[in-house]
C-alpha cells in the first residue's frame, strides 16, 4: 500500500472510504504498526478506534512459522474510522481477527484486511460484527491470498451486520485469491435486523425497548472479546457497551 | 384480579378472538383448554402485548389497571408474567444477566431498590435448585442449547425469581416428560399459589392439571369461552374430546 498519493475511489481497498475525511487525516497519518510474532510465539494485540472523530489505524503483521496472533479491533469512530491490517502468515502460523464496527449518525467505518498465506499449513479466522444505526456505513473488505505452494491452508471469514435504521448500510466483501489446490477457505456473510421474537421476549420480561435492544446487541457483539487478553477485556467490553448505547439512542 | 371483557383481536387482519370474557380472581388458578387454532396462544400474546396481535374490541384489566394501554415492559412491571410456549434463545447473553437486568428494570419501574449481584445470585440459585436445574446452566446464553424440557424449566426459574402477581403459562407442559412435569407443576404451585396471585394455564392435556389443580376450567373455541366448569370439566374433555364437549 503506497502512501505517496491520496487513494481514490478506484482503489479497491478504498471503495467505501470517506475520502474527504481521509484527506484531512492524511498528513498526520501515523506509520503502520509493525508487528512481528516470532516463530513459535503466541501474541495478542488490540486496535481501538473510539476516541477521535477520524481515526485510521494500520498494522503490518508477520506471523512467523508456528506462531499465532489474536487481533482484536474495535471501530467506533464517529465520523470516519478505518482499521487496516496486512498480515503475512508463515508455515503453520495462525491469525485470528475479532473485529467490530459500531456506528451511528453519519459515521463511515471500515475494516480492511489482507491475509497472505505465503506458506503451507497456516490458518486464519476472521470474525467481524457490525451494528449500524442512523445513516452510518460499515464495511468489511477482506482478502485472503494463498500462494501456490501454501497447501493445507485453512482460512475462514464470518461477517455479520445488524442494521438498526433504514438509512444504515453494511458492505461486506470477502475475496479469495487462491493459487494452491489443497486449501480450505470458507466465508459467510449476513445482514439482518434485530430478531422480533428475541425483542418481544426481552420486553415481556420487563426491559424497556432501549435496554432490550442494547442487551440483544451486546449478545451479538461482546462474544468477539471472549478470548481477549485479560487486561484488555474489560476495556473492550465497556467501550463496546458505550458505543452500542450511542448507536441505539 | 384479571378481568377480560368481550375481547376481540386479529392477527394479520384475521379475527382470532371473538368476544372473549373471563375473570380470574386473586388466589385462583384457571385452565384454558381448547382445540388447535382456537386462539389460546393468541390470547397469551394479546395479554403480553406482542406486536402484530391487534385488539379490535373489549378490555383487559389487571388489578383494575387497563392492561391494554400499557407497553409490554410496563405490563411486566405491573406483575404480569408470560411463560412462552417456545422460549426464545438469545445467543451471547447469559441467563443470569438477562434475568437480573429484567428483574431490576421491573423493580426500578415499581420504585423498588435493585438487587445486588450477590442477592441476585442467591435468589437464582435457590430457584434453580427448587426446579431441579443446575445453576451453572444459568451462566449459559439464554435458552441456547437447552432441550425443550430444559427451556420450560428455565421459564419457571425466571418466574420464581420474578414472582409475578399474574402468570399466563402457554403450554408450559408441552415437551416435558413425566418427572419434569411433576417438578414444573410443583413449581407453579409453590410460586403462584398465594392469596394475592393468580394464574392462567393454557394447556392441551389433563396431565398438568393433575398436579396443578385448577379452580376453574374454560374451553376456548372459535375465539371465545364456550364452556366453563370445575376441574371435572378437564376430565370430561380428556374422555370425550372437544367436539363433544364444546
Amino acid at each position: 500500500m503506497s502512501l505517496l498519493a491520496h487513494p481514490t475511489r478506484k482503489d479497491e481497498a478504498y471503495r467505501y472510504a470517506d475520502l474527504d475525511a481521509l484527506k484531512r487525516a492524511w498528513s498526520d497519518l501515523a506509520n503502520a504498526h509493525e508487528i512481528v510474532v516470532a516463530a513459535g510465539q503466541r501474541d495478542s494485540h488490540v486496535l481501538l478506534a473510539n476516541t477521535e472523530a477520524v481515526e485510521v489505524h494500520r498494522a503490518r503483521i508477520v506471523i512467523e512459522a508456528g506462531a499465532s496472533l489474536d487481533l482484536f479491533a474495535l471501530n467506533g469512530a464517529t465520523e470516519y474510522g478505518r482499521i487496516e491490517v496486512d498480515v503475512t502468515v508463515c508455515e503453520g502460523g495462525h491469525f485470528a481477527l475479532s473485529a467490530a464496527n459500531l456506528g451511528g449518525g453519519k459515521a463511515t467505518q471500515e475494516i480492511v484486511t489482507v491475509v497472505r498465506h505465503e506458506e503451507p499449513n497456516g490458518t486464519s479466522r476472521q470474525t467481524v460484527r457490525s451494528v449500524l444505526g442512523g445513516a452510518a456505513t460499515g464495511s468489511y473488505l477482506g482478502k485472503v491470498a494463498v500462494a501456490r505452494h501454501a497447501q493445507k491452508v485453512d482460512g475462514e471469514q464470518s461477517v455479520k451486520a445488524m442494521l438498526l435504521d433504514r438509512g444504515a448500510t453494511a458492505n461486506c466483501k470477502p475475496e479469495l485469491e487462491i493459487y494452491a489446490d489443497d486449501v480450505k477457505c470458507a466465508h459467510g456473510a449476513s445482514v439482518g435486523e434485530l430478531d422480533p421474537d428475541q425483542l418481544f421476549y426481552a420486553l415481556s420480561r420487563g426491559l424497556d425497548p432501549a435496554s432490550a435492544k442494547a442487551l440483544l446487541l451486546e449478545g451479538f457483539v461482546l462474544q468477539l472479546w471472549d478470548e481477549a487478553p485479560e487486561d484488555r477485556h474489560e476495556e473492550l467490553v465497556e467501550a463496546s457497551r458505550a458505543l452500542l448505547r450511542q448507536v441505539v439512542a | 384480579m384479571l378481568r377480560i371483557d368481550n375481547l376481540s383481536a386479529t392477527v394479520a387482519d384475521k379475527p382470532i378472538l371473538n368476544g372473549l370474557t373471563l375473570t380470574v380472581p386473586a388466589g385462583e388458578v384457571h385452565a384454558i383448554m381448547g382445540p388447535n387454532g382456537a386462539g389460546k396462544s393468541t390470547l397469551a400474546y394479546v395479554l403480553g402485548g406482542r406486536p402484530g396481535y391487534d385488539v379490535t374490541g373489549g378490555s383487559v384489566s389487571l388489578d383494575g389497571q387497563d392492561l391494554l394501554a400499557q407497553e409490554p415492559h410496563e405490563r411486566a412491571a405491573a406483575g404480569l408474567f408470560l411463560g412462552f410456549q417456545y422460549p426464545v434463545e438469545i445467543p451471547g447473553v447469559s441467563s443470569m444477566q438477562f434475568i437480573r437486568e429484567s428483574l431490576n428494570a421491573q423493580r426500578r419501574a415499581r420504585g423498588e431498590s435493585e438487587l445486588s449481584g450477590a442477592e441476585f445470585i442467591r435468589l437464582a440459585r435457590a430457584e434453580a435448585t427448587e426446579l431441579g436445574m443446575d445453576v451453572d446452566m444459568l451462566k449459559r446464553p439464554v435458552n441456547v442449547g437447552f432441550s425443550g424440557g430444559e427451556k420450560k424449566r428455565a421459564e419457571m426459574v425466571q418466574m420464581g425469581i420474578m414472582r409475578p402477581r399474574f402468570a399466563v403459562l402457554d403450554e408450559t407442559d408441552s415437551g416435558l416428560d413425566i418427572d419434569a412435569l411433576r417438578i414444573v407443576g410443583a413449581g407453579i404451585n409453590r410460586i403462584m399459589r398465594a392469596p394475592d396471585r393468580a394464574t392462567l394455564l393454557i394447556t392441551h392435556y389433563q396431565r398438568l392439571l393433575d398436579v396443578v389443580q385448577p379452580d376453574q376450567v374454560h374451553v376456548l373455541a372459535g375465539g371465545r369461552i364456550v364452556r366453563s366448569g370445575g376441574p371435572e370439566l378437564a376430565h370430561e374433555l380428556e374422555r370425550e374430546g372437544y367436539a363433544e364437549v364444546a
